[in-house]
């Protein structure tokens, strides 16, 4: 895993050292509340209903053991005993005390973590694939170039006032993880005809109000001229995106009205000037350096297959059904990617306790190679795990309420904050994921159901990402009662998809009956082996909106 | 932020979060902010409204809280709640969590 240098050190405890005189300034009235806004969202501090919140970097969704320790401490004394894991792999903190924040920053930057590129109109911080350096068939670790970007967009000075915020995800496996389309630009890390490695860019991606999947900008750019590349995208926006109204602030929409073949003329037009001054080419070395940080652990050698771990499956139903649920294949023999699920049947998507996340820390350092990642599905991972040792890990789960068998399944729902916490909200999202799961409880019936995944956004901000869930749902407020729209057919994977909405909402007490509904149709209608959304794919809106509005 | 103060609203109160911690608070007929929607003041028709948001915000009030503002309260026999979820939310805390926010503290007592 990468670790700071001198570097790295010295930005982010300089960064937290005027971060607390700007606090002190702010709590002295030296400052205004317009004046320091700005400021403490810089730092990743937002204010919600409750409280402030605080969210948490956590780069391509990768953890050390005493990261995830830090997280725990940091939740048991400066906030209420847990946090909670978002659609962006980070954390957030819902209760700190502003006064407080400087020195918990203080502590976190111990551990080579911060709150920087959490907030604001900048290049936000990097997303990729939790099963990085783990899966069989990537072309190669994608932390590798997620790890030279955030590098490159730290504090890029050109890129510190965007029109609006930007995201980015990489990938470098045919199945996508991180919803690279979605994204203001996905990258796809890829090898060309001649075995050299390079990057598909697709730009313009996004959800919120107006959602749209990314449209490919190129086929290939070779590796030492991505950041170039990024910069000449970056600095077409930065030039005509507009800033005249928020709602349209964001590349996508610059990308829908220029129209993709002019974006990408005017794109190759920019990175030929930077890259003919060869400012941007990172050398070899450097490509090198960073690689070698996430060069593979030490695996024990293995054979393929463990007596041990079919034996503990054969003697034990639920430890197969975790297996069967949580469990993926690693791509070293004798080695599983064992996923913790963070949505217990009636839990609140996403959130740890202090406890758990010691827990987990703990199984990561004696069992997963020190590694933990967190998924844009609010789920944790251990990646690297000894067959011989997944039942002594889920042993250990499952006494801290950390072995719900449901990964994919319909009870494990991505939710956004929502009207419980967030300040911008309509209505309530965790409620709601916690009655579908509660009505779904039977894991016999999800299996029976299979991969469906729903998705709750509390607003049409989509943190919940709901425009691409199978079944997306979208609290909306009349009159200040929550109401709840629902869309099929969305997709976050390779095949990326916006939903399509099913009609007028539905009220508290009808969406979860709504949400059976939906499924049994697709159980009547679905052909062998297909999952809800292939079925939709299929057979399309009608058959679902009939029964719906019946 | 869809459910701040309905037009048209009889009763309303002020609210706003506190800047040390962000708690929210409720201005009071003693002029002071405080942590209960109970002890809230409460105004009755549009321009005592107006009036109880303007002793809120005298010159210095970013000193103590950010960004007060006018909500909707629904009155039944003397007695006053907050009309949308949204305000019922911030006045007793996250409905997921009950151990938490106001309600715990309620309920400590
Ligand atoms: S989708 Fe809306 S309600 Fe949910 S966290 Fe985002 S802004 Fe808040």
């Amino acid at each position: 895993m990468y670790r700071y240098d001198e570097f790295d050190h010295k930005l982010v405890a300089d960064r937290v050292n005027q971060f607390r005189g700007q606090v002190a300034r702010r709590v002295s009235g030296a400052l205004s509340e317009d004046q320091f806004k700005p400021l403490r969202l810089m730092n990743g501090v937002y204010l919600q209903l409750h409280a402030y919140m605080l969210r948490v970097a956590i780069p391509y969704g990768t953890l050390r053991s005493e990261q995830m320790r830090m997280l725990a401490h940091i939740a048991r004394k400066y906030d209420r005993g847990y946090g909670h894991f978002t659609t962006r792999q980070n954390i957030q903190y819902n209760w700190p005390a502003l006064d407080k924040i400087p020195d918990l920053l203080d502590e976190l930057a111990s551990v080579e973590m911060h709150a920087i590129q959490t907030s604001g109109n900048c290049i936000r911080n990097v997303t990729s694939d939790q099963y990085a350096g783990a899966i069989e068939g990537e072309t190669e670790d994608p932390r590798i170039v997620s790890e030279i970007i955030r590098q490159w967009s730290t504090f890029h000075p050109e890129f510190t006032y965007l029109p609006r915020k930007f995201k980015i995800a990489v990938t470098a496996h045919k199945h996508d993880r991180a919803a690279i389309k979605l994204h203001d630009i996905g990258i796809v890390v890829k090898q060309n005809d001649a075995g050299e490695i390079g990057y598909e860019v697709h730009v313009g991606g996004g959800q919120g109000r107006t959602p749209f999947v990314a449209k490919k900008m190129t086929d290939f750019v070779p590796k030492a001229k991505l950041l170039a590349y990024l910069e000449a995208v970056m600095r077409v926006y930065n030039m005509l995106g507009r800033r005249d109204n928020s709602y349209k602030a964001r590349i996508k929409i610059l990308v829908h009205e220029t129209g993709e073949e002019e974006m990408r003329r005017v794109v190759e037009e920019e990175f030929a000037k930077i890259d003919a001054s060869n400012m941007l080419t990172v050398p070899q070395e450097e490509i090198d350096r960073i690689s070698a940080y996430f060069a593979p652990p030490a695996f024990d050698s293995a054979p393929a297959e463990s007596a041990t771990f079919a034996q503990a499956q054969a003697d034990n139903a639920d430890f197969a059904r975790f297996v069967r649920a949580n469990v993926v294949a690693h791509k070293q023999d004798g080695y599983a990617i064992v996923n913790i699920s963070l949505k217990p049947i009636g839990g609140v998507p996403g959130d740890a306790t202090d406890a758990q996340m010691d827990v987990i820390a703990d199984l990561a350092e004696r069992y997963s190679h020190d590694e933990v990642r967190v998924t844009h599905e609010q789920n944790l991972v251990l990646p690297h795990v000894k067959l011989d040792d997944v039942k002594t890990v889920y042993d250990t789960l499952a006494t801290h309420d950390l072995a719900t068998a449901n990964l994919g399944l319909i009870s494990d729902q991505i939710a956004c904050p929502g009207l419980d916490y967030c300040n911008l909200a309509n209505a309530r999202s965790i409620p709601l994921a916690q009655e579908i799961s509660e009505r779904f409880a039977d894991l016999d019936r999800q299996y029976d159901i299979g991969e469906l995944k729903i998705k709750i956004s509390g607003c049409i901000n989509a943190c919940g990402h709901h425009h691409v869930g199978h079944i997306g749902i979208l609290g909306v407020d009349k009159k200040g009662t929550e109401f709840y729209q629902i869309s099929l057919g969305g997709a976050a994977d390779e095949n990326a998809a916006i939903g399509q909405i099913t009609g007028r909402a539905f009220t508290e007490e009808d969406i979860v009956d709504a949400i059976e509904t939906l499924v049994t149709t697709y159980t009547d209608l679905r052909a062998d082996g297909e999952r809800f959304i292939d079925t939709y794919n299929r057979v399309g809106m009608a058959p679902f909106k009939e029964r719906l509005y019946d | 932020m869809a459910q701040h103060a309905a037009k048209g609203a009889r009763f309303q109160a002020v609210t706003a979060n506190r800047l040390s911690d962000g708690e929210v608070v409720y201005f009071s007929a003693d002029n002071c902010w405080v942590e209960s929607f109970t002890d809230a003041d409460i105004a009755d028709g549009a321009e005592a409204a107006d009036a109880l948001l303007a002793r809120a915000m005298p010159d210095d009030f970013e000193a103590h809280v950010l960004e007060p503002y006018l909500f909707e309260v629904l009155e039944a026999d003397n007695f006053y709640k907050p009309a949308s979820v949204r305000e019922t939310i911030r006045a007793a805390g996250p409905t997921v969590r009950l151990d938490l926010g106001k309600q715990a503290e309620v309920k400590a007592e």
